[in-house]
């Protein structure tokens, strides 16, 4: 061997143990070097997080324009792919199935459903994918990794942006009278996006671990799309069907019909209070609370396994 | 610290050995021995009172990793085999996870502005051994304590391919925590170190049309605009062509320069030689020498059996 590597050598030859020369952790401190792979504290990833945010929205934006680089029409699928969606569900439910008979403007209905739930639906999605389908990115730089999630549902949100100017048009289109209430989308539309986050958050770490989630979550999600209310007024449809009450209730307080109710009551005129589940004030509180609570637990658990991502 | 390493003799006066690790760790004898008669004394000497003033790094004390792999088990891939381990980890615990034992207590201790060249066989946890030092795989005993945040430079790092470079320098930069106005000032910098515009307008194009050369090329050059304490580069270099290698090494010497340390994965002894002043040989994942790059890569070229 030809050099030490260990410790600068202390002066005087050191014969007990106690007074042997500084070890690894000691030598650490002493210039200030910290362990590698080690997760900074709640308030330093925020802090870090913070600080990244310029690449948080870069990320975004180019994660958008870029995802439909491949296509021969290019932008134009930002609007086609949630039309076209709406027009399916058209066809079956409306259509063929009858399941607007007892619902008043049925396309807006069906409309706005579908694309506030394809707004959870693809965060969900993209979430799941944020650190399997960016390993790359994640070995090669260093950057607090909740960067990747919050960046795919800024993503989403930017995308849903396309899909309320189309949901604006149909609206129209079908002589639902513009109105202030309209204005209301925002609010709920931004609970959803903490939602969502959150959410995305959690499964970011789930399928960082497992990545058979990502084969699995196609069906879920439709499944909570069908109980959602997304083609169906939960209210009326679940009472004929001698649904159980806890069942309806479940379905009607789970976070993705609460916020497709409250953007369809915000914007279609026929949707009034009644065919909400509970009364307004109530429906802001668990929009809220759903927000809230999944926003903080999910960003907590994607943190608690900060310094594992990108291992394997 | 690096017991496995230390020396009988001459030394042992400045570095006896922790007493609650002696017991465990025991120098191989024929590597000891094999090792004092490379080391020329007086070098050794020199090399010493050099790295009493010097700042450390990163130092690795005693760090084991441990790789846990799923679905070794006999006829892999078919799905009743994986429902077959599904059902036998249920009963057993932990039956179809291997463990692979990838690095073992390796130490080492690198100070500022040291180049360090780290070879050994294919397979030997060189690469395992990096991704541990940028914090990317946790370690299963032992600790690694680093300077900053290190950054890790790997062949298969692709960032963005349905990008196009530009944006991939942008967000290269924004992730590695530049400001816009600091990627603005050195972009072209960027660009015209990785040569993609040599041939034509290239950095407008996707990253995912770019060759395997190309794409090596435009990251080394994202990673090495930013001042880094620590830069570990994993064969990068390998894919640029000659040009490109020559100016990737005179910016390695640059950031030495900056009082960075550079750690360089390679199978090219050459462009070991050319840049690093010391050399870590790993074999087997255990840290088999440590020293002047001349004399390791001399042990190691009698041991591979390659060219004198």
């Amino acid at each position: 061997m030809s050099q030490t590597l260990d410790t600068p050598q202390t002066p005087a030859p050191v014969e007990t143990p106690e007074q042997a020369p500084l070890d690894a952790a000691a030598l650490a401190a002493l210039h200030g070097l910290s362990v590698s792979n080690a997760r900074p504290s709640l308030p330093q990833y925020v802090r870090q997080l913070w600080a990244r945010r310029h690449f948080i929205t870069a990320f975004a934006t180019a994660k958008l324009t870029a995802q439909y680089s491949q296509a021969k029409l290019g932008q134009v699928w930002q609007v086609m792919t949630p039309l076209l969606n709406a027009a399916v569900y058209y066809l079956i439910f409306g259509l063929l199935l009858g399941t607007s008979k007892d619902i008043d403007d049925f396309v807006p209905f069906l409309v706005t459903g579908v694309f506030v739930f394809t707004f959870t639906q693809s965060s969900v999605m993209a979430g799941t994918r944020a650190i399997s389908g960016n390993l790359g990115l994640v070995r090669a730089l260093h950057f607090p990794r909740a960067s990747l999630p919050i960046s795919l549902c800024l993503q989403q949100l930017q995308q849903l942006l396309f899909s309320m100017a189309a949901l604006a048009v149909i609206l129209l289109c079908f002589g639902v009278p513009p109105a202030w209430s309209w204005f209301l989308v925002v609010p709920a539309l931004a609970l959803q996006f903490a939602f969502n986050t959150g959410l995305a958050l959690v499964m970011a770490r789930l399928g960082s671990r497992t990545p058979d989630l990502a084969q699995l979550m196609p069906f879920v999600m439709r499944t909570w799309m069908y109980g959602s209310g997304v083609m169906f007024s939960i209210k009326k449809v679940l009472p004929e069907q001698g649904v159980p009450e806890f069942a309806k209730v479940l379905l009607e307080c789970n976070p993705a019909a609460v916020y497709i109710d409250l953007v369809r009551y915000a914007l279609i005129d026929s949707f009034d209070a009644g065919q909400l589940p509970y009364d307004i004030g109530a429906m802001w509180a668990l929009a809220l609370g759903w927000a809230v609570v999944l926003c903080v637990g999910g960003f907590i658990y994607f943190w608690k396994a900060e310094e594992t991502y990108g291992r394997g | 610290m690096a017991d496995t390493l230390i020396e009988p003799a001459p030394r042992a006066t400045a570095e006896t050995e922790p007493a609650p690790r002696a017991t465990t760790e025991t120098e191989p004898a024929p590597r000891a021995t094999a090792e004092t008669e490379t080391a020329p004394p007086g070098q050794e000497t020199r090399q010493e009172t050099r790295q009493e003033h010097r700042t450390p790094t990163v130092i690795a004390d005693g760090v084991d990793i441990v790789y846990r792999v799923t679905g070794t088990g006999a006829g892999r891939g078919s799905a009743t085999a994986a429902l077959n381990r599904i059902v036998r980890r249920e009963k057993h615990g932990k039956g179809g996870v291997r463990e692979v034992h990838a690095v073992k207590g390796v130490s080492f201790t690198a100070y500022e502005g040291e180049a360090i060249g780290l070879i050994g066989t294919n397979g030997s946890g060189k690469s395992t051994l990096l991704r541990a030092v940028a914090g990317l795989l946790p370690t299963e005993n032992g600790r690694i304590y680093t300077h900053g945040q290190p950054s890790l430079l790997g062949v298969n790092a692709a960032l963005m391919s349905d990008l196009t470079g530009e944006r991939n320098v942008m967000l290269g930069g924004l992730a590695m925590g530049m400001s816009r106005e600091q990627i603005r000032e050195r972009y072209d910098g960027i660009v015209e170190f990785s040569g993609i515009n040599e041939k034509g307008d290239f950095i407008t194009l996707p990253m995912r049309t770019y060759s395997s050369g190309m794409a090596a090329r435009l990251r080394f050059s994202i990673a090495a605009a930013k001042d880094h304490d620590v830069l570990l580069i994993d064969e990068a270099l390998a894919t640029g062509d000659r040009k490109f290698q020559k100016r990737s090494e005179a910016r390695i010497r640059e950031l030495r320069a900056t009082a960075g340390t550079v750690f360089l994965v390679s199978h090219n002894n050459k462009s070991i030689r050319d840049t690093c002043d010391r050399v870590l040989w790993l074999e087997r994942g255990e840290l088999r020498m440590d020293g002047p790059t001349a004399e390791v890569l001399g042990e190691y070229e009698k041991f591979t059996g390659a060219g004198k």
